[in-house]
């Protein structure tokens, strides 16, 4: 698909990789709606954006809150239009230092499925409806290699990240015949602050830049070659599906 | 006939009163029989506006109904007194009366001021809000709640006005027709090779609670048709498809943009009346709530059908138990509808 001109959102979009593919769509002429849970966050972002030539707004929305969620979609169309671009990128680890199962609260794990499951699919319900009836649309589900593997300590997020694996797959099952893509995208272990969070230990040097990882799931969204529904690698040694 | 009094859980199993001119005659079935009705190269147009919060509290004394936003970014609003939902409209206290230049605030951050007072009525404002993009839209969500309805048992949340489908929001009441339709149905209508093209239509006010502004509804409203929706519906058009307009909305936005002789996209602003005698230019049927004969929606509905036939069909839908209103049940208005099979399973029905 073209992303110049089209009307684009992105959740968690203050820092890591949602801010990296801000910026990189936004360099691409995408009209933009960032969301976080602070607009104060967003707002050097948004600038960086509009200095360069670029569309950007900011919104502030907790993902996780079915309330925030209608008024989030309401808004965002009112600035830019019917959304034609999704991309879940936020993101809930639940408590750090990352615990056992049998330590985890079910609180824990409530919270990190509003955030990582409900909220995408509250999000897309909403949005999709008019990706369907314009048969033209692509949502992108932010992954993360523990959703196929079952790596101790990482239960509530990975849980959350497999169920969402499929949630992005049963789009594309479902909306394939109205021309809406949907995809996931392991973007592989990057220098973030949730990767900081979650593995404070971690040697920096060989972990992968997000503005790396977002360009190359930047080449992913415009090529239309993927099949639908795919969950694709975007680690550093090069996107594959 | 009764308001349905709150949303329908189960929209599939909402009624629909078949209406058709050519044969002059009606009959019941479900919405979820919507697909039996169209064929191979019809379009089923559907306005894809979503309903903004448009009440806007601005203390006990005053509230604000967002009408319609001008080219300008300033929105025409109609100012209502004291009292709630509960209390029917034209039941309501007397708004203050404010004057160019009234400083208004509603809290979470959202203020605006009167820029003027339009000359047919004191309670007729323009207003402007002070604050723009991202900052507005946040606050507007966050201080303004969806206009009610006194025959609802409780108060609409966002969620319960918007239809499926819905994208920008430029409706201040929701465009009640598309509610009952589910994806289930639409999909299977696309499987039949109809067409699903949108319009985005600024559905108004419904109601102010005062007959000489009522007289002046709808205002003009602005709609979009895509370049791309036109070309569809064109091309239905040319080979002699049928196109059926869903709401009273989506009806006068379509023969507004055809009033040339063809069917032009664009985004315009229409106060287009359509009744008894319009010549329709481009919508062949209609899929609607029941509106009851006296309102300007039955007046639109005559455009398509005879009065005694929609009177006769109403007669029996009010007999029948179909509910009206925001969350009712639908009609369809459509030549031949009934024709062959169908006509002959109503005749055998009774």
């Amino acid at each position: 698909m073209q992303i110049s001109g089209t009307p684009t959102l992105i959740t968690g979009a203050s820092r890591g990789l949602g801010e990296a593919l801000a910026l990189e769509l936004g360099r691409r002429g995408a009209r933009l709606v960032l969301v976080s849970r602070s607009r104060a966050a967003l707002a050097p972002i948004v600038q960086r954006i509009r200095d360069a030539g670029g569309e950007a707004h900011a919104l502030e929305a907790d993902i996780g809150a079915k309330g925030d969620i209608y008024p989030l979609a309401g808004a965002a169309t009112a600035l830019v239009g019917p959304i034609d671009l999704l991309l879940h990128n936020a993101s809930e680890l639940g408590p750090t230092p990352l615990r056992l199962l049998l330590d985890t609260e079910c609180e824990d794990l409530e919270r990190v499925l509003a955030v990582n499951l409900l909220g995408p699919f509250r999000l897309s319900r909403v949005i999709a409806g008019s990706m369907a009836l314009r048969e033209k649309g692509t949502i992108v589900h932010v992954s993360s290699d523990a959703s196929v593997n079952a790596y101790s300590h990482w239960g509530a997020y990975s849980v959350s990240k497999a169920a969402l694996d499929h949630l992005s797959r049963l789009w594309a099952a479902e909306l394939g015949e109205r021309h809406v893509r949907s995809f996931s995208v392991d973007p592989g272990e990057m220098d973030t602050a949730m990767h900081a969070a979650a593995m404070p230990d971690a040697d920096r040097a060989i972990l992968a830049r997000p503005e790396g990882v977002a360009a190359r799931i930047v080449a992913l969204i415009r090529s239309n070659t993927t099949p639908n529904g795919a969950r694709v690698e975007a680690s550093a040694t090069g996107a594959q599906s | 006939m009764r308001p349905a009094s709150a949303p329908r859980p189960r929209q599939d199993q909402e009624r629909l009163l078949v209406i058709d001119p050519g044969a002059d005659q009606f009959a019941d079935y479900r919405i979820s029989d919507l697909p039996e009705f169209l064929e191979h190269g019809d379009a089923l147009v559907l306005n894809d506006a979503a309903t903004l919060p448009a009440s806007l509290r601005a203390g006990p004394e005053l509230e604000l109904r967002l009408m319609s936003r001008l080219d300008d970014g300033t929105w025409l609003a109609l100012s209502l007194g004291r009292g709630d939902y509960r209390v029917p409209t034209e039941e309501r206290g007397a708004p203050p009366v404010l004057s160019a230049g009234a400083a208004l605030s509603f809290g979470y951050g959202l203020s605006a001021s009167v820029r003027r007072v339009d000359p047919v009525s004191p309670r007729l404002l323009y207003i402007a809000f002070q604050q723009q993009g991202g900052e507005l839209w946040q606050a507007l969500y966050r201080a303004a709640a969806p206009i009610q309805y006194a025959y609802l048992r409780a108060p609409l949340a966002l969620w319960d006005v918007q239809n499926a489908y819905a994208a920008r929001p430029w409706a201040v009441e929701l465009p009640s027709a598309g509610k009952p339709l589910r994806f289930e149905t639409l999909f299977r209508i696309a499987r039949r090779g109809v067409t699903l093209a949108q319009v985005t239509h600024a559905a108004g006010l419904s109601s102010t609670g005062d007959a000489a502004l009522d007289a002046r509804l709808p205002v003009a409203e602005r709609y979009e048709l895509s370049e791309e929706s036109a070309l569809r519906l064109r091309a239905t058009q040319a080979r002699g498809g049928r196109i059926i307009a869903v709401g009273t909305s989506v009806t006068r936005a379509l023969e507004a943009a055809s009033v040339s002789g063809t069917l032009r996209g664009g985004a315009q602003l229409t106060d287009l009346r359509l009744g008894p005698g319009s010549a329709l230019r481009t919508c062949s049927g209609l899929l609607t709530g029941l509106h009851e004969p006296g309102t300007s929606h039955f007046s639109l509905l005559e455009a398509f059908a005879p009065r005694a036939l929609l009177e006769r069909s109403f007669r029996h839908a009010q007999r029948q138990g179909y509910l009206q209103h925001e969350f009712g049940d639908s009609c369809l208005i459509s030549k031949g509808s009934l024709s062959g099979k169908r006509a002959l399973e109503w005749r055998q029905a009774g």
